[in-house]
């Protein structure tokens, strides 16, 4: 039943610097498919090309070869005017809740932008934005106030509310929850889910945490140095992954155990070990 | 009908705080600060005169009176008369109608040019910003009051030609301020989410780059009126202006050249000029204060660096056997708009020799104020108010005992390592430095030193490590080195302030192996600060939670993780996201790989 892909990415090649020879190729032929309604997890350390992947699904990074496709219409290289179009489906919410709100606007300014933008007028955008505001679970008075009155976990509701406003079919989360305190980070991943649950929008879902992901993904696909070197479900990646990098990486997440955290270091002390 | 209007009533609330920006909030603390007020009042009063001249001037400003050329200031003319006999408060008055109008003039046109070429130049970047740069150079070469003497000959003493192109002269001060700040808001993520958010690059410009850019350009836009102001009288002191309409360069002139019959006359121009300037350039100062408040939002009060004054319990008193360290009924409180606020609220904490405490709590717990307590690092703004820090026979909170043990038998490893080495020195300067200076090694020995502790700390190659530069080596790397100059000493105590943070796991993994190794071997005690509980369960002996400021439960490791009887830890355990929720995949997945896998 579920057939065609929401979002196709095909033997993707992103590389950096202008000269020959200072060239970084940060996206080295990667290819994944998300399905409607899905979570597929993007996990994988600072210099992997997990966030590269990410922006480069936005039309935020220069893509050298390969394709994006989005229900099956080639986006990779859109000119401006159809990339504006294509926000009403694909959104956006990235890891600083400090540095993607602007300062000197309101929520309310912050939230019916995005709607204004995509053509609905005044008196439905606000009565939007009290919806949305209602489902990412801030209280129905935040629209007056500024980002700097909330908190990290609240900046980052508003960011989701933000995403959501123009309902859109898919969602890349860039490290969403990394910048919040633990107890938060639980609350947001299941606000997440929540809304997942609700209007099944799919989510590209970056992180470097195996324990988030794992959290909120169905597929996982593990990124090293620029390629996927292991994926599948959420289960067999993050728990049994036959990789030797995804093994590394699971038994270097400390687990908050003290009896599990103690086998994890002996299991990880028979790995080969690997230079920083 | 009274649905209707309830429902516009609460429409048009809703619209009054959407067009709510920050700026009347700006404005209303802008009539607190003392030099804004004054410079505003000043500036609106000299205005209102200036538009309503007309009906405020006591004489017509270009009626001569023969009778009375050179008058001194009596009841008809208050500020006595001109070389042609016409009442000097008048012309001031309608000179200030003329000078501010072509202040606003140049600065109008300088702003037309070099907001918007710089928005365009800042924001698209490529040929036109390199053409505009090369513009903006070649104008800020020209010498401005040649050029306008020059257009003078050729256009005419035309008052409002020369303040257009000086305008013009004056534009690369807006294009370069404008340049600037657009290049730095265009990597904003906040720009690049409205992006994302399908915005024309017009709205994108206009609301959110323009936002950014918004105070920096009032501010110049004030200081560029005042040093316009002065131009002006300068062009009209010279000679140069427009001899037909009264301006204060005008009756500066004229001052001038009667200054030996009728010495006062300068005085009057000269006091408006100079006043206007300065309350110019003073709203600028104020307005760059109060709009740099609402981004930095809460700075401390300035320069109250206040003697600490600490109440002590008790004098030092032996502390027990195997106690390094202990810190007790600690209050530290910072100084805000309401009095104090207080982050740390009397603590009481122990750290046994040879132990590795863990001190946990989420941001703004309090934890790092400590930890800077201990290390003698408070900001100047900080005040003690109460409690002690024992190390060992040592009273930390006394500054010239701190620095004595500070960088010898305490150390300290930050949460940012590369950020925490100057990029402008090799590693191994860095490491040989506080060997020579704290510890009086010569410098061959130094150096002999840093290659051995560089090896220690598991640097394969030291060599070429220790003349490397910052930039050249990775975070996990950089770390290592830190924790490499932290131990040079053999220290006592370690402090790690969030020590593998910014690292990546497998990173972190390696280098929380290093330090347990160190500990072990050299039997150091080391305060770990950190939020995450894995690395707690990782390396900790003992552990205490904190929250807003307290202490709420402290204990060894496996007694905190097992059975925790605060109900906040219990609550941060119960926030964990659990390792064995998975989500199952939603559909039975279809015949094809849905997952196409790379090579």
């Amino acid at each position: 039943m579920m057939g065609e892909p929401l979002l196709r990415i095909n033997d993707l090649v992103v590389e950096f610097g202008r000269s020959r020879w200072s060239r970084f190729r940060a996206l080295d032929s990667v290819s994944l498919d998300i399905h409607p309604g899905e979570t597929v997890g993007l996990v994988g350390e600072s210099g992997s090309g997990k966030t590269t992947l990410g922006r480069a699904v936005l039309g935020l990074a220069p893509v050298t070869a390969g394709t994006v496709a989005f229900e099956g219409r080639d986006i990779t290289r859109l000119p401006r005017r159809a990339r504006r179009e294509l926000a009403n489906d694909i959104q956006v919410v990235f890891q600083d809740p400090y540095g993607s709100l602007s300062s000197t606007m309101s929520v309310q300014e912050i939230l019916t932008e995005p709607l204004r933008a995509s053509g609905i007028g005044r008196s439905d955008s606000i009565q939007r934005v009290r919806t949305l505001l209602d489902q990412v679970g801030l209280p129905a008075n935040s629209g007056q106030r500024y980002p700097n009155e909330f908190s990290g976990g609240q900046r980052q509701r508003i960011a989701i509310a933000r995403a959501l406003a123009i309902r859109p079919r898919l969602i890349v989360c860039d490290e969403p929850v990394s910048a919040l305190d633990l107890s938060t980070q639980a609350r947001v991943l299941d606000l997440l889910r929540q809304i997942q649950d609700d209007t099944g929008v799919a989510y590209l879902f970056v992180s470097h945490d195996l324990a988030v992901v794992r959290h909120l993904s169905h597929r996982v696909a593990v990124m090293y140095r620029g390629q996927i070197v292991e994926s599948g479900n959420a289960s067999t990646v993050t728990r049994t992954p036959s990789n030797p990098y995804t093994q590394r990486l699971l038994l270097s997440s400390p687990i908050p155990d003290l009896n599990r955290q103690r086998e994890r270091r002996m299991s990880r002390s028979m790995l080969q070990p690997q230079s920083a | 009908m009274k649905d209707a209007r309830l429902v516009t009533g609460h429409v048009s609330t809703v619209d009054q705080a959407h067009a709510a920006s920050s700026r009347p909030r700006v404005f209303r603390r802008l009539l607190r600060n003392p030099a804004g007020l004054a410079s505003l009042i000043f500036l609106v009063v000299i205005s209102l005169a200036a538009v309503f001249a007309p009906l405020i001037m006591p004489h017509d400003p270009a009626t001569i009176d023969i009778h009375a050329v050179l008058a001194s200031p009596d009841a008809t003319h208050w500020l006595g008369t001109d070389g042609s006999g016409r009442d000097v408060l008048s012309r001031l008055i309608a000179g200030g109608l003329v000078s501010l109008t072509a202040a606003a003039l140049a600065v109008g046109v300088a702003a037309a040019i070099g907001i918007p070429s710089g928005l365009i130049a800042g924001y698209y970047g490529g040929f036109f910003a390199d053409g505009a740069t090369w513009i903006v150079n070649l104008l800020m070469a020209l010498p401005g009051i040649v050029v306008l003497l020059a257009v003078r000959s050729v256009l005419g003493p035309s008052l409002w030609i020369s303040m257009a192109i000086f305008g013009i002269l004056m534009s690369p001060a807006f294009f370069r301020l404008v340049y600037a700040a657009v290049r730095s808001a265009r990597s904003e993520l906040f720009v690049e989410a409205a992006m994302v958010s399908g915005l024309r690059d017009s709205a994108i410009i206009a609301r959110h780059v323009l936002g950014a850019v918004r105070g920096p350009i009032i501010v110049q836009t004030a200081i560029l009126a005042s040093i316009t102001l002065a131009i002006q009288a300068g062009l009209g002191f010279l000679g140069f202006d427009d001899s037909t309409v009264p301006s204060w360069g005008g009756v500066l002139t004229d001052a001038f050249a009667n200054i030996y019959r009728q010495p006062q006359l300068i005085i009057w121009p000269s006091i408006i000029i100079a006043l206007t300037s300065v309350a110019f350039a003073l709203l600028g100062n104020a307005l760059r204060d109060e709009l740099g408040r609402t981004t930095t939002r809460r700075r401390g009060a300035k320069g109250q660096v206040e003697q600490t004054s600490v109440t002590r319990s008790a004098s030092l008193t032996p502390l027990e056997p195997g106690v390094l360290l202990r810190v007790a009924g600690l209050r530290i409180g910072y100084p805000n708009s309401d009095g104090m606020a207080e982050v740390v609220r009397g603590i009481d904490l122990e750290i046994t020799r040879g132990s590795v405490h863990g001190l946990i709590g989420e941001s703004g717990s309090g934890k790092t104020q400590t930890a800077w307590a201990i290390l003698g690092l408070l900001p100047s703004t900080a005040r003690v108010f109460a409690g002690s820090i024992q190390f060992d026979d040592v009273d930390l909170l006394d500054r010239s005992a701190v620095s004595g043990v500070r960088g010898r038998r305490i150390a300290y490893i930050p949460q940012e390592p590369i950020s925490n080495l100057d990029p402008s020195f090799t590693v191994g300067s860095q490491l040989i430095e506080p060997l020579r200076s704290v510890l009086r090694m010569s410098k061959r020995q130094a150096i002999a030193r840093s290659l051995e502790l560089l090896a220690r700390v598991g640097i394969s190659d030291p060599e070429r490590t220790f003349h490397s530069y910052p930039h050249e080596i990775s975070g996990g790397m950089a770390q290592r080195v830190l924790i490499a100059g932290a131990v040079a000493s053999n220290p006592d105590l370690l402090i790690a302030d969030e020590p593998t943070t910014a690292l990546d796991v497998t990173v972190q993994a390696e280098v929380l192996d290093l330090l347990r190794e160190i500990q072990q071997d050299s039997g150091l005690s080391i305060l770990l600060v950190t939020h995450n509980l894995g690395v707690v369960a990782d390396i900790c002996d003992h552990v205490s939670v904190m929250k807003t400021g307290q202490i709420v439960e402290t204990g060894p490791v496996e007694q905190i993780f097992n059975h925790p009887s605060h109900e906040y830890t219990r609550e941060l355990f119960g926030s964990l996201i659990d390792e064995d929720d998975v989500r199952p995949t939603p559909e039975p997945s279809p015949s094809r790989s849905d997952l196409a896998v790379t090579r």
